[in-house]
């Protein structure tokens, strides 16, 4: 064959290959949307079974854990995305992920909120939550911090005040444990739930992590501690300008006039406070902060 | 020293073979791995990097010492090179040897260099070193037994059988030997004493590849002492002993085809 | 004191063979010869006689199954023997992903040379085989002929006292194989010892003082070449070659074969010259005139012939 003929006969085989590769883009965007619609119905795990998938592992345990605890991440976050309150997986990934790691903190943490928080910020699950730092304490004896998640999960989501002390007591005993949990044991044991135990704790949440799911969290109900700390303060003020003028203040601007305030409050997010009928003070309703996450439900779903 | 210069050899062979063109994969890994693992776990990307790396470099290393082991012994006597190289002036236990020591040599340039590339990819997410990163050396140290012993096993294995039962049969033993300790516990708690006694042997008669696994404590900075590091290295040692005499016991008396 | 170069007795090697019950086979029968120093011996025998498996057992690659061997008074079992002794082996291979220097010089590293050494001998013997061109070129790249070239240069580059080649000649073209002769002869005339097998006979009967003949793993003779067949002049034959339109004398058609215009004629050695003269009257054009006598190449069909029809239903090969 001459060399014109050789490359004429490459020529169309050299062609057709982009044009097929072409072609596979779109047979394959079709698939995907039909996968969907067959898909959705069935939200698996294949394998829930952490002892199983930690024999499987052949020695790659910690790998694995990692992979999983992504998993659990971006199962978390795609609920939240979709705005799906149906977190129903999230205890078995996390329990994978701890089985095949049992070292890895940071999921601990995240269980011990997500799991206890209600719908549709967690799975509405505290007794889970409780189960899960509960193994993070027998697995790792030195992290006294897990003693705070578990007493602030008791106290905060169970509002179970006894637990709550036992376990700060507990973890106040740790020769790393600093002050601040005994005390806390002790002001749980006397006040119960207090906004100032509340907002102590949840800087500690804060504070004590760098995960940005957990971070956000603590701050949105620091946030809407202070808010509700803020609520309350105004309504007190707007009863002192009734005693002293006869009837509740009809606008921000009429306390501000009175001398009550220095200037129209911000909310922590920076919207206007709102002074509705009777004094009661409430959010301005642009305002992202949500006063209802303050109240979580006690018993699980 | 005979045994060396076929060992010398058999590390060109594996060169030019391009077998190190796997680094190139394992760098890439790395580089995906340290630009990416920031968006998927704060906080945790030293762990997240440490054990992915040390997993790479145990599964790389592990594909590396089984699929060339395997036919180390196998090879030369298929394509008859071994004819000329025998008739020269040595043992057949020196050959044994520097095919093996030249396998390890292989093996140990591979790992080294992707150690490297394993801590540049610490540095790039944690910005410095600590403490805890001397355990990632630890860890690979043990790697490092761990492919000397699956190496022996599969030249061992290489002296009598076809590439690919040796790659069953290696593979095979390597898993019992990470399974050695749940085996024992399967026997323990059998109602059968027989049981129990043939279980409990074979956990000592298996290589216990299990010893060798200190990737999850690297990754949380635990510290390994040193007398494990000493007792490990004995085991191993002495398992390669075993492995290595074997080979050459089975090849000595070997006829050529 | 000079000892016999390569002595064997009563060698013999059995294989299993079968799938399941396993039957030995006996492949090399009590095999007994010696080869004086300085001598070029040649192992003769068809493929599958056994020459391959007496060079095997006599390199140690495979174990007898009775018998003893020596080579330079030393036993085969003794590692250190081989620092004087050279093999080629039969379809050489060799680590293909080397050079052919690189090659030699790993071979020459197993007997303790210097660098400087190394080198020379490698590039000499390079030169030596006609490989000089070719020293940095892959193994991989090498031609059958190439191969068998490096393959005697890596026999013979630590200068051995007893040489074992297996098919020399194999793969080489006539320019190679006159090489190959030269350099056993050279060999020889520096007082070693050369131990070749081969089936090709005319090889044999131009270089080596003595011969063995093995059919079927028996040995059927060793001797000089002429002691294997007797050296009976059985007559001439003549090539000759016609001009169109004349023919062969009346009555000689039963002594003569043709091709084409080409005839070949036996004629007692009494009858040569008349015979010449009638030919030459017709014209006739002579190729060729040669002594017909058994040579080893007859010995040889004869003893294969005889073996063969011992196990098969085979036509016996005529006795000239």
């Amino acid at each position: 064959m001459s060399q014109a003929g050789i490359t004429r006969g490459i020529l169309g085989p050299l062609l057709a290959i982009p044009v097929l590769f072409g072609a596979l883009y779109p047979l394959q965007r079709r698939i995907d949307r039909q996968e969907q619609t067959v898909q959705q119905q069935k939200e698996e795990l294949l394998l829930r079974s952490g002892p199983l998938l930690k024999k499987l592992s052949l020695g790659y345990e910690p790998l694995l854990a990692d992979i999983y605890w992504t998993r659990a991440v971006q199962y978390y976050g795609g609920k939240r995305r979709d705005q799906d309150p149906n977190l129903e997986l999230l205890d078995t990934l996390l329990d994978v992920t701890v089985t095949l790691d049992p070292q890895l903190v940071v999921a601990y943490k995240f269980g011990a909120i997500f799991l206890a928080e209600p719908s549709p910020q967690g799975a509405a699950r505290p007794d889970l939550a409780v189960r899960l730092v509960r193994r993070g304490i027998a697995a790792n004896p030195d992290e006294w911090r897990f003693w705070a998640d578990l007493g602030f999960t008791y106290y905060w989501y169970l509002q179970d005040y006894t637990n709550a002390t036992d376990a700060y007591l507990q973890g106040s005993k740790h020769p790393k444990a600093p002050l601040w949990m005994k005390t806390m044991a002790a002001r749980i044991a006397a006040e119960g739930a207090s906004r100032e135990v509340s907002r102590a704790l949840w800087s500690q949440i804060f504070e004590a992590t760098q995960d940005p799911i957990i971070r956000r969290n603590a701050a949105e109900h620091l946030d809407s501690l202070a808010a509700q700390e803020d609520i309350d303060q105004l309504e007190k003020f707007a009863a002192k300008y009734a005693s002293r003028t006869g009837h509740f203040p009809r606008s921000m601007g009429e306390l501000v006039a009175a001398g009550l305030l220095r200037s129209i409050p911000l909310d922590p997010a920076g919207h206007a406070y709102v002074l509705g009928p009777e004094g009661k003070a409430h959010l301005d309703s642009s305002s992202p902060i949500k006063l209802d996450i303050l109240k979580p439900r006690a018993h699980p779903q | 020293m005979l045994p060396w210069v076929v060992a010398i050899n058999t590390f060109r062979e594996a060169v030019r073979d391009r077998v190190l063109y796997n680094l190139v994969f394992f760098a890439l890994l790395m580089i995906a791995a340290a630009v990416m693992v920031g968006q998927i776990s704060i906080g945790i990307e030293r762990l997240v990097i440490v054990n992915l790396g040390l997993s790479s470099i145990s599964i790389f290393g592990l594909v590396m010492a089984i699929f060339i082991g395997v036919g180390l012994v196998h090879k030369e006597m298929e394509k008859r090179t071994l004819y000329s190289l025998l008739s020269k002036p040595i043992r057949r236990w020196e050959f044994l040897a520097g095919k093996y020591a030249g396998l390890l040599l292989t093996l140990l340039l591979n790992t080294a260099l992707m150690t490297v590339g394993l801590l540049a990819a610490i540095l790039y997410v944690s910005h410095k070193f600590v403490r805890a990163d001397f355990g990632v050396l630890v860890a690979v140290y043990f790697i490092l037994l761990k492919l000397a012993l699956a190496t022996a096993l599969a030249l061992l294995f290489s002296c009598f059988s076809t590439p690919m039962l040796s790659t069953v049969y290696t593979l095979g033993i390597y898993i019992a030997g990470i399974f050695a300790a749940d085996i024992r516990m399967l026997g323990q708690m059998s109602a059968s004493r027989m049981v129990g006694g043939l279980m409990t042997l074979a956990y000592y008669l298996l290589p216990n590849f299990h010893n060798f696994d200190m990737i999850a404590a690297a990754a949380h900075g635990t510290r390994i002492p040193y007398s494990l590091v000493l007792w490990n290295t004995a085991y191993a040692a002495a398992y390669i002993a075993v492995a290595l005499l074997a080979a050459a016991a089975t090849f000595s008396r070997r006829n050529l085809k | 004191m000079p000892g016999r170069a390569i002595e064997v007795e009563g060698l013999t090697k059995d294989y299993l063979v079968g799938f399941w019950r396993k039957r030995p086979c006996r492949a090399l029968n009590a095999l007994t010869f010696h080869v004086e120093q300085g001598e070029v011996f040649g192992f003769l025998g068809p493929n599958g006689a056994g020459k391959t498996t007496t060079l095997k057992l006599l390199m140690g690659l495979i174990f007898p199954t009775s018998g003893t061997a020596r080579i330079l008074d030393r036993p085969i079992e003794d590692v250190q023997m081989h620092r004087n002794i050279g093999y080629l082996p039969e379809q050489p291979y060799f680590y293909d992903y080397l050079t052919g220097r690189e090659l030699l010089d790993y071979f020459a590293r197993f007997f303790g040379y210097g660098p400087r050494e190394r080198r020379e001998r490698v590039a000499r013997f390079l030169q030596l085989v006609g490989l000089g061109a070719a020293g940095d070129v892959q193994l991989r790249k090498y031609s059958k002929g190439m191969l068998q070239r490096i393959g005697i240069a890596q026999a013979i580059l630590h200068d051995p006292q007893v040489v074992f080649f297996d098919e020399p000649m194999s793969g080489l073209d006539p320019v190679g194989r006159r090489e190959a002769r030269d350099i056993i002869l050279e060999l020889k005339r520096q007082g070693r010892t050369i131990f070749f097998s081969t089936h090709i006979l005319s090889d044999a009967e131009m270089l080596c003082d003595r011969v063995a003949v093995l059919v079927g793993g028996e040995l059927q003779g060793v001797g000089s070449p002429e002691q294997i067949v007797s050296i009976q002049v059985q007559g001439m034959e003549v090539l000759v070659e016609l001009p169109d339109g004349r023919a062969l004398p009346a009555g000689w058609s039963a002594r003569a074969t043709r091709t084409g215009r080409r005839y070949r004629i036996e004629v007692s050695e009494r009858e040569l010259y008349a015979a010449l003269d009638e030919l030459r009257s017709r014209e006739a054009r002579i190729l060729s005139v040669a002594q017909l006598k058994p040579t080893l190449e007859d010995y040889f069909l004869r003893l294969v012939g005889r073996g063969e029809a011992s196990t098969h239903a085979a036509a016996e090969v005529p006795e000239k």
